[in-house]
C-alpha cells in the first residue's frame, strides 16, 4: 500500500450536497495546503458542517469531488480515517467512561497497541494537562476539559490532518488560548488543521481563511486579502456584512 | 500466528470493552434486565397457580348412579375443581358456564353407570370455559388425570374403562399451565434484547457518539458485533434466571438435553439482537426504537404461540406466526424443557431459527452504514 504523494491537503472541486430541495452546499471549489490553519467562517447554516462531513467521509457528495491527504473522499473514505483527526461540534466522547478509558478507547480504535499505546496516552494526559483529570467521567468534567479530551482522543494517531468543528464554542477564555496554544504546536509539527469558529479572534489567527454563505464559497484568501476583497476594517465587520446580505436575500 | 495478531488487533475488542465498561456503570439498565424476568415469571407464574386451581364447576348428572357420584368425588378430589353448582338440563349448565358464574361443566349422561356395568366405556363430558386460556388450560389437562386416575380404578392395567371428551369452549386448543414459564424466556428474550439492541445503538446517535465512532477507521462488523454481543451474556442470564426461578417455584421440569437449549438459544438471541439492530438503521430517536419494538413484541406475544394455540388462529394469522424467530423458538423451549426431545425432532426449527439468525445479522450489516446519513 503505497502513499500517494500530496502536496494539498485538501482539493475540493465543485463538491455539493443537497438534502431534498435543500441545498446545504453548492458547488464548492477550494485548496487548503498541507501544513497550515484553515479557518471555515460563514453564518449559521452557510453549509460549513456539511462540508467538514463530507471531507471527514461522514456523508456521501451529491455531486463534485474532493481529496483529503491525498484521497478521493468518494472511494478511499477509509483510508482518509486512518488519516484524519475530527471533533464534531457537540461532545461525542461517552459521559460514563472516564477520561483515561475514552482515551484509550479511541487510541486502540485507531490501531495502538501494548507498550505503544500506553507510551501516547501517557503523552497526551501530560500535553493537554489532563493526568489529575485521568479518572473523572467524561461526563463530569467542564466545556473547558471536554474539549481538550475530545482534542487528545481526535489526536491519538497523531494525524495528518484534523479537522475541528467550532471547537471552542461555549469555552471560558482561559481554556479557548490553551486550546489554540495546542492547535499551533500541532501545526508546527506538521499537522494541516481546518477550523470552523465564530470567534473573530479565532479567525484572525488563521493563516487563511474561507467565508461560506448559503452553501457558496464568497472569499479565500489571507486575512489582509478578505478585507481588502470585502472593503471591511475588520473581520467582524465582513461576517456582519455577510448576514446582513443573506439576511436581505432570505426576505 | 499471524492471523492471530490480526485478530487481537481487532477493534472489535476495543468495541467490547467499551461496552461492558458502561454497561457496568449503568446500573439501571443492569438491574432491570435482570430484575425483569423475575418479576414477569412470578407474574406470570403465580396468576396461573391461583386461578388453575379450585375452578368453579357445575355437574349435570344424568346418570345418578354410583359410579357417577363416585367420578364427580375423584375430580372434586383432584383440587383442580369445585363443584359448586348442580344443573338439571344442558341449557342451564350452558347458562351457567356463559354468564361466568362456572368455568367448567361435568356432563355425565343417563346411561354411564349401565354402559359401564356392560363392559362398554362409559362416557362423560367436559366442557371447559376456555376464553381464559391461563385458566384454562390446567383444567383440561386437570380434567383427563382425573379421568385418566378413575379409569385405572376401574379397569386396572386393561383398556380404560372412561371416556372422557374435554370440550374446550370458545377456544379449541389443548394447553397445560407449565407451558407458560418456557414460553416466558422466549418473550423476555425477545423484549429485551430487541429493545435494548435498537435503544443502545439510537443512543449512541443522539448523544452525537456515533459520529465520532464512525469518523475513526474502525470496520462496520466490529462496531456491529461489539455494541450487540454483551448482550449475549445478557441474553443467557436471563435465561438462566428464569429457568432456575422456574423450576424453584413452579417446579418447571427440564427433561431435556440443557446443553442442547443453550446451544439453540444462541441462534435465537443472535436474531433477536440483529433485528435490533436492523431496527435502529430504521428510526432516528430512541423514542422511536421503543415504539417500533413494542409494535414487534404485540405480534410476538398474540401469535407466535406463547398466550394462544397457533392451530387455532386463522391461516392469515398462522402465516404471520411462521415469520416470527420466536414461534420456532417456543417449540424448541417447550420441546425440550417440557418434552425431553432433541434435535432428531427439532431440526426444522433449529434450522429455521439459524436462518433467521443469520440473514438478519447479513441484513442489518448491509443496512448499517458508517454515515449520518
Amino acid at each position: 500500500m503505497s502513499e500517494p504523494a500530496w502536496t494539498e491537503a485538501v482539493v475540493a472541486d465543485g463538491l455539493r450536497k443537497t438534502f431534498g430541495q435543500l441545498v446545504a452546499v453548492a458547488g464548492l471549489t477550494m485548496t487548503i495546503h498541507r501544513g497550515e490553519v484553515f479557518g471555515f467562517l460563514g453564518p449559521n447554516g452557510s453549509g460549513k458542517t456539511t462540508t467538514i462531513r463530507m471531507l471527514c467521509g461522514l456523508m456521501a457528495p451529491s455531486g463534485g469531488t474532493a481529496t483529503v491527504v491525498g484521497y478521493d473522499i468518494r472511494t478511499d473514505a477509509e483510508r482518509i480515517r486512518r488519516r484524519i483527526g475530527y471533533m464534531s461540534q457537540k461532545f461525542g466522547l461517552y459521559d460514563d467512561l472516564s477520561v483515561r478509558e475514552n482515551i484509550t478507547f479511541y487510541a486502540t480504535i485507531y490501531g495502538l497497541h501494548g507498550a505503544a499505546r500506553t507510551a501516547r496516552i501517557a503523552e497526551l494526559l501530560e500535553e493537554l494537562s489532563l493526568g489529575q483529570r485521568a479518572d473523572q467521567l467524561a461526563g463530569t468534567l467542564s466545556g473547558g476539559w471536554k474539549q481538550r479530551l475530545a482534542l487528545a482522543c481526535a489526536t491519538a494517531h497523531r494525524p495528518a490532518m484534523l479537522f475541528l468543528d467550532e471547537p471552542t464554542a461555549g469555552v471560558d477564555p482561559a481554556s479557548r488560548r490553551l486550546f489554540w496554544q495546542k492547535i499551533y504546536a500541532l501545526a508546527k509539527q506538521g499537522t494541516t488543521v481546518l477550523v470552523t469558529t465564530h470567534y473573530m479572534d479565532e479567525a484572525e489567527r488563521c493563516q487563511r481563511l474561507a467565508f461560506l454563505s448559503r452553501g457558496k464559497l464568497i472569499a479565500v484568501g489571507t486575512v489582509a486579502e478578505v478585507l481588502a476583497h470585502f472593503h471591511q476594517p475588520t473581520i467582524e465587520d465582513v461576517f456582519i456584512e455577510l448576514q446582513r446580505r443573506d439576511e436581505g436575500a432570505a426576505v | 500466528m499471524s492471523w492471530l495478531r490480526r485478530l487481537a488487533a481487532l477493534p472489535l475488542w476495543a468495541m467490547l470493552w467499551k461496552e461492558l465498561v458502561q454497561l457496568r456503570r449503568d446500573r439501571m439498565t443492569l438491574g432491570l434486565m435482570l430484575g425483569i424476568p423475575a418479576i414477569q415469571l412470578a407474574l406470570f407464574g403465580y396468576a396461573i397457580q391461583t386461578e388453575v386451581r379450585h375452578l368453579p364447576t357445575a355437574v349435570l348428572d344424568e346418570s345418578r348412579s354410583s359410579e357417577s357420584r363416585r367420578l364427580i368425588e375423584v375430580f372434586q378430589n383432584s383440587g383442580n375443581f369445585d363443584v359448586v353448582a348442580r344443573v338439571a338440563d344442558r341449557t342451564s349448565l350452558a347458562r351457567a358456564i356463559e354468564t361466568g358464574r362456572v368455568n367448567a361443566g361435568l356432563v355425565i349422561p343417563p346411561d354411564f353407570m349401565r354402559d359401564l356395568r356392560r363392559g362398554r366405556r362409559g362416557e362423560a363430558q367436559v366442557l371447559v370455559d376456555a376464553a381464559d386460556p391461563l385458566a384454562s388450560s390446567a383444567a383440561l389437562s386437570g380434567a383427563q388425570l382425573a379421568a385418566a386416575a378413575r379409569s385405572a380404578e376401574l379397569s386396572g392395567t386393561g383398556p380404560p374403562a372412561l371416556d372422557i371428551r374435554v370440550r374446550p369452549w370458545y377456544n379449541p386448543g389443548l394447553r397445560s399451565a407449565v407451558y407458560i414459564v418456557p414460553g416466558i424466556i422466549g418473550v423476555l428474550l425477545s423484549l429485551t434484547l430487541v429493545l435494548i439492541t435498537s435503544m443502545a445503538i439510537v443512543r449512541e446517535r443522539e448523544r452525537g457518539t456515533l459520529e465520532q465512532l464512525i469518523v475513526t477507521p474502525i470496520d462496520k462488523t466490529s462496531l456491529v458485533l461489539g455494541k450487540i454481543l454483551p448482550f449475549l451474556l445478557i441474553g443467557y442470564v436471563q435465561i438462566t434466571v428464569i429457568l432456575v426461578l422456574g423450576r424453584l417455584l413452579f417446579r418447571v421440569p427440564i427433561l431435556g438435553s440443557l446443553p442442547l437449549l443453550y446451544l439453540l438459544s444462541l441462534a435465537f438471541i443472535v436474531a433477536s439482537l440483529a433485528l435490533g439492530l436492523l431496527m435502529s438503521t430504521l428510526v432516528q430517536s430512541q423514542v422511536q426504537a421503543m415504539q417500533l419494538s413494542f409494535l414487534f413484541l404485540l405480534p410476538n406475544i398474540l401469535l407466535s404461540g406463547f398466550m394462544f394455540p397457533r392451530q387455532a388462529m386463522p391461516a392469515p394469522a398462522q402465516w404471520v406466526g411462521a415469520t416470527l424467530p420466536l414461534t420456532y423458538f417456543l417449540t424448541i423451549l417447550r420441546g425440550v424443557l417440557l418434552k425431553g426431545v432433541g434435535l432428531s425432532v427439532l431440526w426444522p426449527e433449529a434450522l429455521a431459527l439459524v436462518g433467521f439468525s443469520v440473514g438478519l445479522v447479513v441484513l442489518s450489516v448491509l443496512r448499517f452504514h458508517k454515515t449520518l446519513e
